[in-house]
């Protein structure tokens, strides 16, 4: 062929051959530290135990009893589908490569991982152990969706609702704020997931119980939870998981992740006694939903802040998490009329959004600092600028999370109706969806 | 043979099962049930959400005994599970046409 078109080809080529093999994301080679190692192998089974049993239980003890085993059933679906998609294809796109948009196909069924391989961001682990890890952040996420729509979603719609919504939403919003993309190289914070797990599943949430609609008897029959002693074991399996979540996010044995782990059960123990307060003050007794949603409540808000922040801080955003999350499952959640069955937004999306935005206000730089970098200043040492930094990630989050949650449950509903037929909802999901029933 | 039919607040089952012993009335089959007369429910809140909540938890008693005994187990269940408060329950007296005692073959009073 012609000398103008030979050379273009070949760098193209060579370029493409060059990008499969020797990505700046992963080092050969590197020192795996046994420390470091052990805790992330425990922090993983942690995290995985949030899902499992964690979730499955403090969402099913708050349905009613003929939808108890559907709603785990979710929770089991999302386990089941991300465990086996993101090995296959999401780590690869959302941990790969220095695109600002997505990651490269240079993981794909993880090849080209090996013993060795270290991920670029965890250089200290191997790199099965990075992707493991992450794995159980993606599972979590769109488990926590399920909580939105319950007592009234079709399995099938929600198990393709997994699929897309793992591939679409979760894989590349983690790849902006994580994994090299856009939104981490602007400078924005979120040290374990208050954007790309929170926000983000708590507005596919709101998008969803709009779109569900309302349960059947919303707001005029008896839709009282079968068994809060199961949300409150729940709550626990959650609460002692997070120790994993935020603590795991430092992705080592070290001081922060002990940190971070300080910060988030102070902020779980306020947020827990701010719900607990409200509820006293404003309706005379403090329950025990109360206490356990106040709780989860903190853990969503510090989870961005989590690394970032000093432990007291902790106190304080929990604290505020509690007010302002009890505000939006009472107040906000009746005056916009949606049934948000397990105030994924409330606590979530509200946490979420709310703690991304007090990140970028606690961060205090003696936290992130390193040997090789200074750390990351926030409002109160002197740096506005984090702060929209931090509001910044907010909306591209609300945006794509709540515009392509849409889009796929409008598509989803095209092949499957996303709500099982008005019989079907009276009789329950257990028997219907899944042909079983609790013998109580 | 009468059937003795009495739905109490449940935390008097024990007082009453005591009477009836101490008058020589043993035996009665008891069912957890839910139910409501003139005493009001309460409102339970989730997260905002109230119920009004109707049916409150009772205990159904039953038991069998022969005709002449009827009267005397009302009054003793009658005190024994009485509050003074609302909700203290009913005490229904009805016909038995037969009964059998299933281990030996027994049957009406001999049954009971």
């Amino acid at each position: 062929m012609s000398k103008p078109l030979c050379r273009p080809l070949s760098v193209v080529a060579g370029a493409a051959l060059f990008s499969f093999t020797a990505t700046p994301a992963f080092a050969q080679a590197a020192k795996i530290d046994p420390a470091d190692t052990a805790w992330m192998i425990t922090a993983t089974a942690l995290v995985l135990m949030m899902t499992l049993p964690g979730l499955a239980l403090f969402y099913a003890g708050m349905v009613r009893k003929k939808n108890v085993l559907a709603t785990m059933a979710q929770s089991l679906a999302a386990l089941i589908i991300c465990s086996l998609l993101w090995v296959v294809i999401g780590y690869t796109l959302a941990f790969t490569g220095e695109g600002p948009v997505i990651g490269t196909m240079d993981r794909f069924m993880l090849i080209g991982m090996t013993m060795d391989s270290a991920h670029a961001l965890a250089k200290t682990i191997p790199e099965a152990l990075f992707m493991i890890y992450q794995m159980t952040f993606a599972i979590i996420t769109v488990a926590l969706v399920s909580g939105s729509v319950a007592e009234r979603i079709r399995f099938s719609a929600f198990f393709w609702f997994c699929v897309g919504w793992l591939l679409l939403v979760y894989v590349p919003i983690a790849h902006w704020v994580w994994g090299g993309g856009f939104l981490g190289a602007a400078g924005v914070l979120d040290f374990a997931g208050g954007l790309v797990v929170h926000l983000n599943c708590g507005v596919a949430g709101l998008v969803a119980a709009f779109m569900l609609g309302t349960r059947r008897g919303y707001g005029t029959e008896n839709l009282a939870p079968f068994n809060l002693g199961l949300a409150v074991v729940g709550t626990g399996l959650l609460w002692v998981g997070w120790f994993g979540f935020n603590g795991g996010s430092a992705l080592g044995a070290n001081s922060r992740a002990v940190y971070a782990i300080v910060a988030t059960h102070l902020a779980a123990s306020a947020g827990a006694l701010a719900w607990m307060l409200m509820e006293w003050w404003t309706r005379g007794k403090p329950s025990v939903l109360g206490m356990v949603s106040g709780a989860v409540a903190g853990l969503g808000t510090i989870t961005p802040a989590s690394g970032f922040v000093l432990p007291w801080h902790g106190i304080v955003i929990g604290l505020i998490a509690g007010t302002i999350c009890f505000w939006a499952c009472t107040k906000l959640k009746q005056k916009l009329g949606y049934d948000d069955s397990l105030d994924v937004f409330g606590v979530h999306g509200i946490g979420g959004l709310t703690g991304t935005l007090l990140t970028g206000v606690f961060a205090t730089a003696a936290v992130s600092a390193t040997a090789d970098a200074p750390g990351l200043p926030g409002l109160l040492e002197g740096n506005a600028n984090q702060l929209l930094m931090q509001a910044y990630g907010v909306v591209v989050t609300i945006v794509w999370s709540g515009a392509v949650t849409w889009l796929l449950l409008k598509v989803i509903s095209f092949m499957v109706p996303l709500r099982v037929a008005p019989q079907q909802e009276l009789e329950g999901l257990d028997i219907t969806q899944h042909g079983e029933a609790l013998q109580i | 043979m009468k059937l003795v039919t009495a739905v109490i607040k449940p935390f008097k089952l024990e007082d009453v099962r005591d009477a009836l012993n101490t008058m020589g009335v043993h035996g009665m089959t008891v069912t957890e049930v839910k139910g409501y007369g003139r005493q009001k429910g309460h409102t339970e809140i989730y997260r905002g959400a109230e119920y009004a909540v109707n049916f409150l938890p009772k205990v159904r008693i039953e038991i069998a005994v022969p005709s002449d005994r009827a009267d005397k187990v009302v009054d003793a269940i009658t005190s024994a599970a009485k509050t003074g408060q609302i909700g203290d329950g009913k005490i229904f007296v009805t016909d038995i046409e037969r009964a059998v005692r299933i281990r030996t073959g027994e049957t009406d009073n001999d049954a009971l």
